[in-house]
C-alpha cells in the first residue's frame, strides 16, 4: 500500500467518523456552526454596512484646519476622530440661508407676491457674494480664488446645462433658474412653472433640481401659492475649494451687516464633515442580484436531480446559506487579519460558487443519497462522507484555486468548513425526516414511473423502506405516466397557471416591488425618515439644539472671529433698503416677522442624503468614500416692502391669480374654491399621491377580477369532474400535459383496486390479465380490461399465499361474490374491516392503465426480513393490521369455520400448513410459503410463475388458482424471472441462472388463446384450458451457476436470447435453448438496473449514470437522472 | 419503454393538441420566444454592468438607466440570441452529431452564470492594458466553451458569431448610430469579440437544452408510432 493510498484511506476513515458525528448530534453541531459563523462575522460589525446613510463628524469652527492627509500625523483626540477624516475634503459647502418676507402685507396682494419679490432679491444677493473680496495686507482675495471650480457637466445632462454653473464657481441659488439674469426673472410670467419644469414627472429617485438650487427641501422653501406664513426661504450654496477662515468670516460679517437677522439663533460653532459611503445603487445591485438568482437556479436544477431528499428547496436553501455565510465568514476573517475586504468579493463569490463551490455540495448530497436507504441515517451520512472524499478533497486541493486571491482561498476554506458541518448536518436531518414521513408518498411516485416490469427483480430490496404503513387506497400519480395523453388547451393553460401559481406570484412580486419603490421614493416616506433617523443618531444631532428660540431682539453673541476689516462694496444702497424696510414695517398694519428657530438649524440635514452626491456627480465628482465639510450657514433676513413687491409683479400674474386671501377671511374661501391654476400647482406635490391612489385602486380591481376569473375557471372543473361520473372516459382522453405536471387526481379519477392488505410488491401483466402480489405473498389476478378481480387467491383458484391467514380469509370471502368478496369479508368481520380505512365500495371500473393505479414499486424491492420489520413497525394507525393481524384472523377463522367449512374444504388453519386445494404439488409449496415472500412474477396465458425469496419457483393457474408445479432446487432467492415459450429462466440472488422447462405430462393439447390476445409476441399457447388433471412438471434443464458475480438485477428474454443485467456492471447474453453464454457486455460503470430488449433483436440497457467520482450506484429507478443508453447489436 | 411490453393495449396515439404543440413550427416559435426574452433580459442586465463602467451613457437617474441605452438594443440582442439559440440545435441536426455533452439544466445555469461573470470581469476588473484584458477574456471564453460545449461546430459558430457581431457593432458605431463614452475606444473593441463569442456559446447552450424537449417529445412520438 503506497503512501497515498494509506493517506487516502485514513482520510476516508476520518470523513466516515466525521459524518457519523454529524449525523449523531445534528443540533449541537448546527449550533456550533452557527456560533462559528457569528464569531467569524463579528469583525464585520466594524465594516460600514452598505446602504446606510452618510456619517458625520463635527469639529469646532474655531482653530479649524484641514486634517493632514497622513494618518500617522494625526494627534489629539484620535479616539473620537473617524478614520475617514483624513486629508482635505472634496469641498467646503457654505450655505447662505435666506429668509425673506414681504412686510407689511397688504390685503390686495396676490399669492405670487409672497415669493416673487423675495426671489427677485436673490440676484442681488448672488452678486454681492460673487463680488465679495477680502482685502487685507496680503492683497485682495476674491471668491474666485477660494471657490470650487467646476468643469463640464456630464454629457448626459445637456438639459441642465443652462441651470447649473459650468466652468466656474460652484454657486447655486434659485437665480439659476433664470440664468442669474434679473431681466429674465422679471419677464417670467409663471415662476412656479419655471421652478417645477424640471421636476421629475415620475417617482422621485434622487435629489431634484429644485432641491439643488434652493438648497433646502421644497416644502420648506415656501414657494407655493398657499404659503400662510408668507416667508420664503432659500439658500445660496457655495462650494469652496479651500478653507480660508478670514475670507469666510469676512463674507459672513458682511452679509450679516447688510442683512441683519436680529433674532437669529443659529449656532455657528461647528463644521460638520459628512462622509459618504460607497453607494450601492440599484444599477449595481441588479447584476449582483441576477447572478445570485442564477446561482439559486443552478442550485435548484442541481438538487432537482437528486431524489430521496425530503425537501429540495430546503436543501437548496441550506446550500445558499452555506454559500452566503461562508462568504461572510471569509470577509470577516480577512478583516480580522487586516486584509481590506472589498465589495469585489461579494461579486466574485457567486461565480466562484458556480464554478467550483457548489459541486461539493452536490457531490456530498449525491454520495449521501446514493447510500442504501435501509441503513441507519448515521451510517448513511457516514458512508456518504466517505464516498464524498474523492469529490470534496480533490476539488478543494487540486483545482486551480490557489491561483485565486487569498480571499478566495479563505472563502473556500470556510465554505468547506460549512459544508462539512452545516450542510452535512442539515442533510442528515433532512434524510431522517424523509425516512420517517415521506417515503410513504415518495416511493409510489417513483414506482409508477418506471414501467412495471414483472421480471426485473433487483437488489432494490435494500431500499425497502423499513416502516411503510399499508395504504392500499392512496395512489400517487406520476406525472410522466400521463405524458402521452392529451389535454384540452384550456386546461393546459389552467394547469400551467396552477402549476406555477403564476398569477399569484406575479401579483405578489409586483406588489412588493411597487410598495418598495413607493416607500423608497416617497418624498415624505421612508427615505426622509431614515435620513432624519441618521441625523438624529449623528453626534451632532444629539449635541442638542437650543431648547427654545431666543426671543427676538436679542442679538446673538457676535462671532469672536469676525474680521473687522470688512470692506463692503456698496453698503450705502443696501442700508437704504434696510431703513426702508424698517419704515415699512412700522407704518403698515399686518407685519410679518421672520423668525429663526431650531428648525432652521442646519437646514441641509433635511435634504436627501443623496443631495450632495448627486450634485457632485453632475460634475463627475464622486463623493464615495470621501467627505465634504459643511460650514455653518450664514443667516440672511430680507424684508421687502410692498412697493417693491408691486414693482416686480409681472403683468400677467394679476390676471391669473387671486389675491392672496388674508388668513382671517380667506382661509376657508381659498380652500373652498381653489383656482384651477392654483390647484394644478398645488396639486403637483400631491400628484404622486393621487397617482398612487389611482394605481392602488386599479390594481385592486384587477386583482379582484383576476381572482374572480380564476375562481370561475377552476371551480366548475373541481366540482363537475369530481367523483366517478367521468370515470368511463376513453383511454386516449386521459388528461395530461407535456411538461410533467400531474393534473389533479380528480381529473384522472384513479380507480383503486382494493384487495391487497399489504404493499404490492410485484406485478405482471400480459395486457389481458394483471397479476399482483403483495408483501405477504397474496396474489390477485385482475382483469386488465374491466378491472374486476378475477381471481383472489383464497378461493380455490389461486393458492399463492405466504401466510395462511390471507389464504383463509380470502377464500371464505370470495364465496358470496367474486368481485366484492373482500368487502363482504370485512362486513363479516369487524376487526378485519378496520384494516381498510374507508370501507368504500370497490372502485373497480375499467381503467386501462391499471399499473399506475396499484402500488407497484415494491415489485422490485422486497426482502423477507424487511417485510417482517415492516409488519412490526407499522405505524400506530395501522397497528391492527400490523400486530394483531394473525390473532384477529384467527378469531375470524374460528367464527366462520363452521359456516364455511362445508364448501371450503381445504381451508388452511391460520398458522398451520395451508391445505392443498387443487393438486398435490401444492402441499410443499404452501408450507414453504409461510416464511418466504414472492420476489418476482411473470404471467403468460393463464399460468403465473412466481419466484420466491427462498429460491422456490412455483407455477400457478391464474384462473383456477391452483398450484401447478413447483421447484425448490435452488436455495438462493429468485430475483428475476422470465417466462417465455414454456421456458422459465430464473435469476437468483447469488448470481446464478436457472433454466426450467414446463412439460405437460397428461394430454395437454392445443392451448387456445383466451379472448383477444394482447401480446403480439407471445407465441406460447397462453390460455390453456387446463383441467386439474393436467400435470405440469417444471423441470430444471440448465443451471449457469456463476452467471454473474453479483446479484442479477435485470432479466429480459426475446427472440431466443436472454439478457441479464447484474450489479457487477456487466450484461450477459445467453441463448435460451442451451443456456450458452454468447456475449458479455461491458461498458457500464455502475450496477445495471434495467434492461430492455426490443423486438427487432437489438438490446438496450439503461442504467443510471453517476458522477464518475462515485462508486456506489443508487439502486434507484430511471427517476434517478440521466440515463445512459447503450445500444448493443447482438 | 418496457411499459409497452406490459401493456400493449394502451393506445399511444397523440391527440391533436400535443401534436400541434410538438409540431416543429410551433415548437420553433416557442423556443424562439423564450430565447428572445432571455436575450433581452441578459442585454438589459449586462448593459447595466457596462453602465457602471461608464462605457455607455450615464443617465442622471438610476431607475431609468436600465432603459438608458437605445431602445432597439435589447430587442436586437433578443433577436440575435433567438437566432443563435435556434441555429445551434439546427446545425447539430444537420451535421448529424447531436450534442450530448452535459445536457442538463444545471449545466446551462452554470454556463449562464459564467457568462455573466465574464461580463462582470470585463466591467469591473481593472486590467493594466487592453492586451491583457483581451487575452484574459479570450481565455475565459475558450474556457467557457471547453467547459460547457466542447463541440467543434459550436466553436466555429461562436467564432463566426463573434466576428459578425463585432463587425456589425463597429459599423454601427462608425456610422454614429450607437456610441460609447468609453475613456478609450480600444478598450471596448478589445473585449467585444470575446463577449460575443461567450454569448453565442451561452445562447447556443440554452437553445440546445430547449431543443432537447422537442427531441424528447418527437422521439416519444416516433416510438409510439
Amino acid at each position: 500500500m503506497t503512501l497515498t493510498e494509506k493517506l487516502r484511506e485514513r482520510i476516508s476513515r476520518a470523513f466516515y467518523n466525521h459524518g457519523l458525528l454529524c449525523a449523531s448530534y445534528p443540533i449541537p453541531i448546527i449550533l456550533f456552526t452557527g456560533l462559528c459563523i457569528l464569531a467569524c462575522c463579528y469583525p464585520l460589525l466594524k465594516l460600514p454596512l452598505p446602504g446606510t446613510g452618510p456619517v458625520e463628524y463635527s469639529t469646532p469652527v474655531k482653530d479649524y484646519s484641514p486634517p493632514s492627509p497622513d494618518v500617522g500625523l494625526q494627534q489629539g483626540d484620535l479616539s473620537e476622530r473617524p478614520d475617514w477624516y483624513v486629508g482635505a475634503p472634496v469641498a467646503y459647502i457654505q450655505q447662505i440661508f435666506v429668509k425673506a418676507t414681504v412686510s407689511p402685507w397688504q390685503k390686495n396682494f396676490l399669492a405670487v407676491d409672497v415669493f416673487r419679490s423675495p426671489l427677485s432679491r436673490v440676484f442681488q444677493l448672488v452678486e454681492e457674494i460673487r463680488n465679495h473680496a477680502l482685502r487685507d495686507s496680503s492683497g485682495v482675495k476674491s471668491l474666485e480664488e477660494v471657490c470650487l471650480q467646476v468643469t463640464d457637466l456630464l454629457p448626459g445632462l445637456k438639459k441642465l446645462r443652462n441651470l447649473l454653473p459650468e466652468h466656474g464657481c460652484l454657486l447655486l441659488s434659485p437665480g439659476n433658474f433664470w440664468q442669474n439674469d434679473r431681466e429674465r426673472f422679471n419677464a417670467d410670467p409663471d415662476i412656479i412653472k419655471t421652478i417645477h419644469q424640471h421636476e421629475p414627472k415620475t417617482l422621485q429617485t434622487s435629489a431634484t433640481l429644485k432641491d439643488l438650487l434652493f438648497g433646502l427641501p421644497g416644502k420648506y422653501s415656501g414657494v407655493n401659492l398657499y404659503n400662510r406664513k408668507r416667508v420664503v426661504s432659500y439658500t445660496v450654496t457655495l462650494g469652496l475649494q479651500q478653507y480660508d477662515s478670514r475670507f469666510l468670516s469676512s463674507l459672513r460679517s458682511r452679509l450679516k451687516l447688510l442683512h441683519p437677522s436680529p433674532n437669529c439663533t443659529l449656532r455657528e460653532e461647528n463644521i460638520v464633515h459628512v462622509h459618504f459611503k460607497e453607494e450601492i445603487g440599484i444599477a449595481e445591485l441588479i447584476p449582483l442580484v441576477t447572478t445570485y438568482i442564477i446561482l439559486f437556479a443552478y442550485i435548484y436544477f442541481s438538487t432537482r436531480k437528486i431524489d430521496m431528499v425530503k425537501s429540495k428547496w430546503g436543501l437548496a436553501l441550506a446550500a445558499v446559506v452555506t454559500v452566503l455565510s461562508s462568504l461572510l465568514m471569509s470577509v470577516g476573517l480577512c478583516t480580522l487579519f487586516g486584509l481590506t475586504p472589498t465589495l469585489n468579493g461579494g461579486e466574485i463569490f457567486p461565480y466562484l460558487v458556480v464554478v467550483i463551490g457548489l459541486e461539493n455540495v452536490l457531490v456530498l448530497t449525491k454520495s449521501v443519497v446514493s447510500t442504501p436507504v435501509d441503513l441507519e441515517v448515521k451510517l448513511r451520512i457516514a458512508q456518504g462522507m466517505q464516498n464524498d472524499l474523492s469529490g470534496v478533497v480533490l476539488l478543494g486541493l487540486v483545482s486551480c484555486l490557489q491561483e485565486f486571491c487569498l480571499f478566495a482561498v479563505v472563502g473556500l476554506v470556510s465554505d468547506f468548513f460549512l459544508q462539512m458541518f452545516f450542510f452535512t448536518t442539515v442533510l442528515s436531518i433532512d434524510i431522517r425526516r424523509m425516512e420517517l414521513a415521506d417515503l410513504n408518498k415518495r416511493l409510489p411516485a417513483e414506482a409508477c414511473m418506471p414501467p412495471a416490469k414483472p421480471v426485473s427483480r433487483s437488489q432494490r430490496y435494500e431500499r425497502q423502506p423499513a416502516m411503510r404503513p399499508a395504504t392500499p387506497h392512496t395512489i400517487t400519480l406520476q406525472p410522466s405516466s400521463f405524458r402521452n395523453l392529451r389535454l384540452p388547451k384550456r386546461l393546459r393553460v389552467i394547469y400551467f397557471f396552477a402549476r406555477t401559481r403564476l398569477a399569484q406570484r406575479l401579483i405578489m412580486a409586483g406588489t412588493v416591488i411597487w410598495i418598495g419603490i413607493l416607500v423608497y421614493t416617497d418624498p415624505a416616506g421612508l427615505r426622509t425618515y431614515l435620513t432624519s433617523q441618521v441625523t438624529e443618531q449623528s453626534p451632532l444631532g444629539e449635541a442638542g439644539l437650543p431648547p427654545m428660540p431666543v426671543p427676538g431682539g436679542v442679538l446673538p453673541a457676535g462671532d469672536p472671529k469676525i474680521d473687522l476689516s470688512v470692506f463692503p462694496s456698496d453698503p450705502i444702497q443696501l442700508s437704504e433698503n434696510q431703513t426702508q424696510q424698517r419704515n415699512g414695517q412700522t407704518e403698515l398694519g399686518t407685519e410679518a416677522e421672520v423668525t429663526w428657530g431650531p428648525e432652521d438649524e442646519e437646514i441641509w440635514r433635511k435634504l436627501s442624503f443623496r443631495h450632495w452626491p448627486s450634485l457632485f456627480s453632475y460634475y463627475n465628482i464622486t463623493l464615495a468614500k470621501r467627505y465634504i465639510s459643511i460650514l455653518p450657514a450664514i443667516p440672511v433676513t430680507l424684508y421687502l416692502n410692498p412697493q417693491e413687491a408691486l414693482e416686480v409683479r409681472h403683468p400677467q400674474e394679476a390676471n391669473r391669480y387671486h389675491p392672496f386671501l388674508s388668513p382671517s377671511s380667506g382661509k376657508l374661501g381659498a380652500e373652498a374654491q381653489p383656482d384651477q391654476a392654483s390647484s394644478k400647482l398645488q396639486g403637483h406635490q400631491d400628484v404622486t399621491l393621487y397617482k398612487v391612489a389611482a394605481l392602488g385602486l386599479a390594481s385592486g380591481i384587477i386583482l379582484v377580477l383576476l381572482l374572480f376569473c380564476l375562481y370561475r375557471v377552476f371551480c366548475p372543473k373541481n366540482y363537475g369532474q369530481n367523483g366517478l361520473s367521468h370515470s368511463r372516459r376513453k383511454r386516449g382522453d386521459l388528461p395530461c400535459d407535456d411538461y410533467g405536471y400531474s393534473p389533479p387526481e380528480t381529473e384522472i379519477v384513479p380507480l383503486v383496486l382494493r384487495g391487497h392488505l399489504m404493499d404490492i410488491e410485484c406485478l405482471a401483466s400480459d395486457g389481458m390479465l394483471l397479476v399482483s402480489c403483495c408483501l405477504v405473498g397474496q396474489i390477485r389476478v385482475w382483469d386488465a380490461q374491466t378491472g374486476d378481480c378475477l381471481t383472489v387467491i383464497p378461493k380455490p383458484r389461486l393458492r399463492r399465499d405466504s401466510s395462511g391467514i390471507f389464504d383463509y380469509q380470502e377464500s371464505w370471502d370470495h364465496s358470496p361474490d367474486g368481485k366484492n368478496g373482500l368487502d363482504d369479508s370485512f362486513e363479516n368481520s369487524h376487526q378485519l374491516k378496520r384494516m381498510l380505512s374507508p370501507p368504500q365500495p370497490l372502485l373497480f371500473c375499467d381503467q386501462p392503465d391499471l399499473t399506475s393505479l396499484i402500488d407497484t414499486n415494491f415489485s422490485e424491492r422486497v426482502k423477507v426480513a424487511e417485510s417482517e420489520t415492516r409488519l412490526r413497525a407499522v405505524g400506530s394507525r395501522q397497528k391492527e393490521t400490523g400486530y394483531d393481524f394473525s390473532s384477529l384472523v384467527g378469531k375470524a377463522y374460528e367464527e366462520h369455520s363452521t359456516s364455511s367449512c362445508g364448501n371450503l374444504a381445504g381451508l388452511p388453519a391460520p398458522h398451520g400448513a395451508p391445505r392443498p386445494l387443487g393438486c398435490g404439488a401444492e402441499e410443499g409449496g404452501c408450507a414453504g410459503d409461510l416464511e418466504s415472500s414472492v420476489w418476482s412474477l411473470d404471467l403468460q396465458g393463464n399460468l403465473i410463475v412466481a419466484g420466491r425469496s427462498n429460491g422456490k419457483l412455483e407455477v400457478w393457474d391464474a384462473i383456477e388458482g391452483t398450484l401447478r408445479s413447483s421447484n425448490d432446487e435452488g436455495q438462493s432467492g429468485i430475483t428475476a424471472l422470465v417466462f417465455l415459450n414454456k421456458r422459465i429462466v430464473a435469476a437468483r440472488l447469488n448470481g446464478s441462472l436457472d433454466f426450467f422447462s414446463l412439460e405437460t405430462h397428461t394430454s395437454l393439447n392445443h392451448l387456445q388463446f383466451r379472448g383477444k390476445q394482447g401480446r403480439g409476441e407471445s407465441s406460447i399457447p397462453s390460455s390453456p384450458v387446463f383441467s386439474s388433471s393436467d400435470v405440469i412438471v417444471c423441470q430444471l434443464t440448465h443451471t449457469v451457476s456463476c452467471a454473474h458475480q453479483k446479484p442479477i438485477t435485470a432479466l429480459k428474454a426475446a427472440a431466443g436470447r436472454l439478457v441479464t443485467g447484474s450489479q457487477d456492471h456487466t450484461l450477459r447474453v445467453f441463448r435460451l435453448e442451451d443456456s450458452c453464454c454468447l456475449f458479455t457486455l461491458q461498458g457500464h460503470s455502475g450496477a445495471i438496473t434495467a434492461v430492455y430488449i426490443d423486438q427487432v433483436g437489438c438490446t438496450q440497457e439503461q442504467q443510471p449514470l453517476q458522477a464518475p467520482a462515485e462508486p456506489p450506484v443508487p439502486p434507484e429507478g430511471p427517476s434517478w437522472g440521466p440515463l445512459l443508453l447503450c445500444t448493443w447489436r447482438s | 419503454m418496457a411499459e409497452n411490453d406490459a401493456m400493449p393495449t394502451l393506445p399511444k396515439k397523440c391527440g391533436p393538441y400535443i401534436s400541434s404543440v410538438t409540431s416543429r413550427g410551433m415548437n420553433l416559435v416557442i423556443r424562439g420566444i423564450v430565447l428572445f426574452f432571455i436575450g433581452v433580459f441578459l442585454a438589459l442586465v449586462l448593459n447595466l454592468l457596462q453602465i457602471q463602467r461608464n462605457v455607455t451613457l450615464f443617465p442622471p437617474d438610476v431607475i431609468t438607466s436600465i432603459f438608458s441605452s437605445a431602445w432597439w438594443v435589447p430587442p436586437c440582442c433578443g433577436t440575435a440570441s433567438a437566432v443563435i439559440g435556434l441555429l445551434y440545435p439546427c446545425m447539430d441536426r444537420h451535421l448529424g452529431e447531436p450534442h450530448k455533452f452535459k445536457r442538463e439544466w444545471s449545466s446551462v445555469m452554470r454556463c449562464v452564470a459564467v457568462f455573466v461573470g465574464i461580463n462582470h470581469a470585463s466591467a469591473k476588473v481593472n486590467f493594466a492594458n487592453n492586451i491583457q484584458l483581451s487575452l484574459t477574456l479570450a481565455a475565459l471564453s475558450i474556457g467557457l466553451w471547453w467547459t460547457f460545449d466542447r463541440s467543434r461546430s459550436g466553436f466555429g459558430l461562436g467564432i463566426g458569431i463573434a466576428f459578425l457581431a463585432t463587425l456589425v457593432s463597429q459599423l454601427l458605431v462608425y456610422n454614429g448610430v450607437y456610441q460609447y463614452t468609453s475613456p478609450d475606444f480600444l478598450y471596448v473593441r478589445s473585449w467585444l469579440p470575446c463577449i460575443f463569442f461567450a454569448g453565442g456559446i451561452t445562447m447556443g447552450n440554452i437553445g440546445r437544452q430547449l431543443a432537447m424537449y422537442e427531441c424528447k417529445v418527437i422521439a416519444e412520438k416516433s416510438h409510439e408510432d
